[in-house]
């Protein structure tokens, strides 16, 4: 772990990271979504002291990031799995067959119906609106790559791939 | 010099879902193994996402083919027939040029402006762009027409605003024109949210510059000094290819300071939504890109006056902005021509569902839903019957097969309920529940009211509520009028279109199909069978072959059965997952 003499901890090098950002946008009227979607895709999520800092650097207050942070949702206050699953609910893959997916890949990880986090950190499971490839429902998005034209049982191999690659990684 | 044989691989989002970038692999690895010299490279969405992946072959002495439904295995036999042996593989054909195949139909009944160098050029690179009369359009309006010329003439070729409102494009370009500020602001919409429309995602991955160069001219038409691009954050390709599209035309002195040497400036910059539907609004999106909660405020002031730091802002969307290079080069009266009286032009329909070739399907303005739908389209899969077609997203509404032979335009789906909207069309055969296509829709508005007007907040809520209830089972027989009287009470209270229209997939689908709603309420029955709290699971023995697929997926054993006999189900432990439904190949579950 961070934190020996002479070594940057985990939280310096965030805190660096940030204020590049900060730095990058200090000069672009109104860039605070920038500069929250840059922090959020270094970060992984947004932690109440990170809203805090990006306040104080932006002449905001806590309620008014806080306030645009929950109005989007692209934004999120917890941590994520390793790999986000993104399950499409737009019009062609709702008549498609978009909820017997959610419960093929929920029931697959274990998760209810509604998606969250795996225990083991690996999975997050949520549902979108519209990914905007609808020739293919029913879809997912698994870290931004499409997964198209599903059944329950492909969705469910689509996940185990990811499963393996895990192991794979592990035994390798 | 000989020209150089050449395959094309299509890798917008949709062709990269399909697995474009192992076919692509593929083909590299086959062509390095045979030692061939052909040119490997990729280009946007034609359209015929139908048959992803779509790869086409341009061989000397041949003509152009472009093969569908390819997979990696498929390659070896494809490059051996057509680039080793000059033989067109007849399987995986999709098109040739010049040649009728079976779905040749599918592009031959569309008239294409906005699409026309989809799935053509290559996206990425901005000579490839130029070659086809790119920024030709710029250059005219920039050397020899005033600001004034390039508005009259967006004016009088009829253009309307393709985001889904319909205002012309000329007038709204004129107000900002005319309004007094320090600084002016272009903004390209490119937010779009409506679920099923994916057209404007196709054109900005397959023809960036097309948008680019619109903006840019409508830019120096209202003397913009700043200009936005409002993308979707959930469209990556999108930006990335903007991205590379915006650094190419500054390159080329299509962009920057004094354009061409015309003493005109112009510098764009990307900002990314963060997920918000109600951001495709306009003052809702100036707020988003000023860095506060994406919420609609009060117009007047419009935004043409007061818009982005209360400076005069103009927004059109990806669609309208990609018509402008093509009226500026080919002149006014060329696209007044297309289209009818009040809508002219083209549209381009996103067309998905249960449709047999869904895709993108870009047709004269005043075509009828029929010749989209049954023409470009091919009618509905499997055979089944049509049902209905969801028009204009969650604030339009579903048509049903009378009214097939309604034109296309801005004034005729108006009147029958629906709306132009951005151009999603879902297809829907018999096996859809009205009420709960109905229901999907107010889930998704409810879910995106911004909160700012209590009969959206409040309202929306209340009707899906109320639509949850007659789906289970426990509707009221007063729950149709209280439907009604609650979609006034949102349209009337409701500050912008979200709320102004969330009502319409409710209205339209109790004009046109309240045998359905009746049938839930009253006789407690889903005509659909799809309502699983209204039906149960059988199996017909007379269809069943016992081949047992059924009772090894169920997850509760609710199946029982010996081998090779019929099978049957225990309604006590079935959970009307529909697993056994959509496994069953010999058709022998059914629903009651």
């Amino acid at each position: 772990m961070a934190g020996k003499a002479g070594k940057v901890t985990d939280e310096e090098k965030q805190r660096i990271a940030l204020d590049r950002v900060l730095k990058k946008y200090s000069k672009q009227k109104g860039a605070l979504i920038p500069v929250l979607q840059e922090a959020q895709e270094g970060l992984g999520y947004l932690s109440e002291e990170t809203l805090g800092y990006i306040a104080r650097n932006t002449g905001r207050t806590l309620a008014q990031v806080y306030g645009v942070v929950t109005f989007y949702t692209q934004f999120r206050l917890e941590p994520i799995g390793r790999h986000l699953v993104r399950i499409c609910h737009g019009t062609a893959c709702h008549v498609g067959g978009a909820e017997d997916i959610d419960a093929a890949v929920c029931g697959h990880l274990d998760l209810d119906q509604e998606g969250g986090t795996t225990p083991d950190m690996e999975f997050t499971v949520e549902k979108v609106v519209c990914v905007g490839a609808c020739s293919l429902a029913p879809i997912i998005l698994v870290d931004n790559v499409a997964h198209g034209r599903l059944d329950s049982e492909k969705a469910r191999k689509v996940i185990r791939e990811y499963q393996k690659r895990k192991q794979g990684a592990r035994g390798s | 010099m000989k020209k150089k044989d050449k395959v094309v691989v299509g890798l917008a989002t949709c062709g990269i879902a399909a697995g474009g970038v192992e076919v692509m692999d593929e083909i590299a690895r086959e062509l390095k193994k045979r030692r061939l010299d052909v040119e490997l490279d990729e280009t946007g969405c034609i359209g015929c996402c139908f048959a992803e992946v779509l790869v086409d072959f341009e061989k000397e002495g041949m003509p152009r083919v472009t093969y569908g439904d390819v997979r990696p295995e498929d390659v070896p036999a494809l490059v051996e027939s057509h680039l080793v042996n000059g033989k067109i593989l007849k399987e995986k054909v999709l098109l040739i040029e010049g040649r009728k195949t079976t779905e040749a139909d599918f592009l031959k009944k569309q008239t294409r402006i906005v699409l026309g160098n989809c799935g053509i050029l290559d996206p990425e690179d901005i000579e490839d762009y130029m070659g086809i009369g790119g920024y030709e359009g710029l250059r005219k309006a920039l050397s020899g027409m005033t600001p004034e010329q390039v508005r009259k003439e967006v004016l009088d070729s009829g253009l309307r605003g393709r985001g889904g409102a319909g205002f012309p494009t000329g007038a709204k370009w004129n107000f900002c024109a005319r309004a007094e500020g320090e600084d002016k602001y272009i903004v390209c919409n490119a937010d779009e949210g409506d679920p099923g429309a994916f057209m404007d995602r196709s054109v900005l991955e397959g023809d960036p510059h097309a948008v680019l160069e619109g903006m840019i001219i409508a830019g120096y038409a209202i003397g913009a000094t700043h200009g936005y691009i409002y993308c979707r954050a959930e469209y990556p390709l999108a930006v990335k290819r903007l991205k590379m599209a915006i650094r190419d035309a500054t390159g080329k002195g299509f962009l920057g300071s004094d354009i061409l040497g015309s003493g005109y400036s112009l510098d764009i910059i990307i900002k990314e939504g963060a997920g918000a539907f109600v951001c495709g609004e306009e003052t809702a999106l100036i707020a988003s890109i000023e860095g506060v909660r994406g919420m609609p405020r009060p117009r007047p002031p419009f935004p043409a006056n007061k818009g982005i730091w209360g400076m005069p802002t103009n927004i059109n969307n990806v669609e309208t902005l990609a018509n402008v290079p093509w009226i500026i080069r080919e002149g006014a009266g060329k696209f007044a021509r297309l289209g009818t009286k009040g809508s002219k032009g083209t549209k381009v329909f996103c067309l998905t569902g249960k449709v047999r070739r869904g895709g993108l399907a870009e047709v004269a303005m005043g075509t009828t839903l029929r010749e989209v739908i049954f023409g470009v389209g091919g009618g509905i899969k499997n055979d089944r019957p049509f049902k209905a077609v969801q028009i204009g997203g969650p604030s339009g509404g579903c048509l049903p097969a009378e009214l097939l032979d309604t034109p296309v335009d801005y004034d005729s789906l108006p009147a029958a309920g629906a709306i132009m909207g951005s151009g999603g069309m879902v297809i829907v055969d018999d096996t859809t529940c009205m009420v709960d296509l109905a229901k999907y829709f107010l889930t998704f508005t409810q879910m995106e009211s911004c909160g700012k007007c209590t009969p959206c907040r409040i309202g929306t809520k209340r009707m899906l509520e109320i639509l949850t209830r007659i789906c289970e089972g426990k509707g009221e027989p007063e729950d149709i009028e209280r439907l009604e009287k609650l979609a006034v009470d949102i349209k009337d209270g409701s500050l912008c279109a979200l709320g102004g229209t969330a009502p319409n997939p409710v209205l339209t689908t109790l004009r046109y199909f309240k045998d359905e709603y009746e049938a839930h309420i009253f006789d407690k029955r889903c005509p659909a069978g799809l309502c699983s709290e209204l039906v149960t699971f059988h199996i017909d023995p007379e269809k069943c072959n016992g081949c047992t697929v059924c009772a090894r997926n169920c997850p509760t054993g609710a199946i029982t059965g010996e081998k090779k006999e019929p099978h049957g189900i225990d309604q006590e432990k079935c959970i009307k997952c529909r697993e056994c439904l959509r496994r069953c190949r010999f058709d022998a579950v059914y629903t009651v």
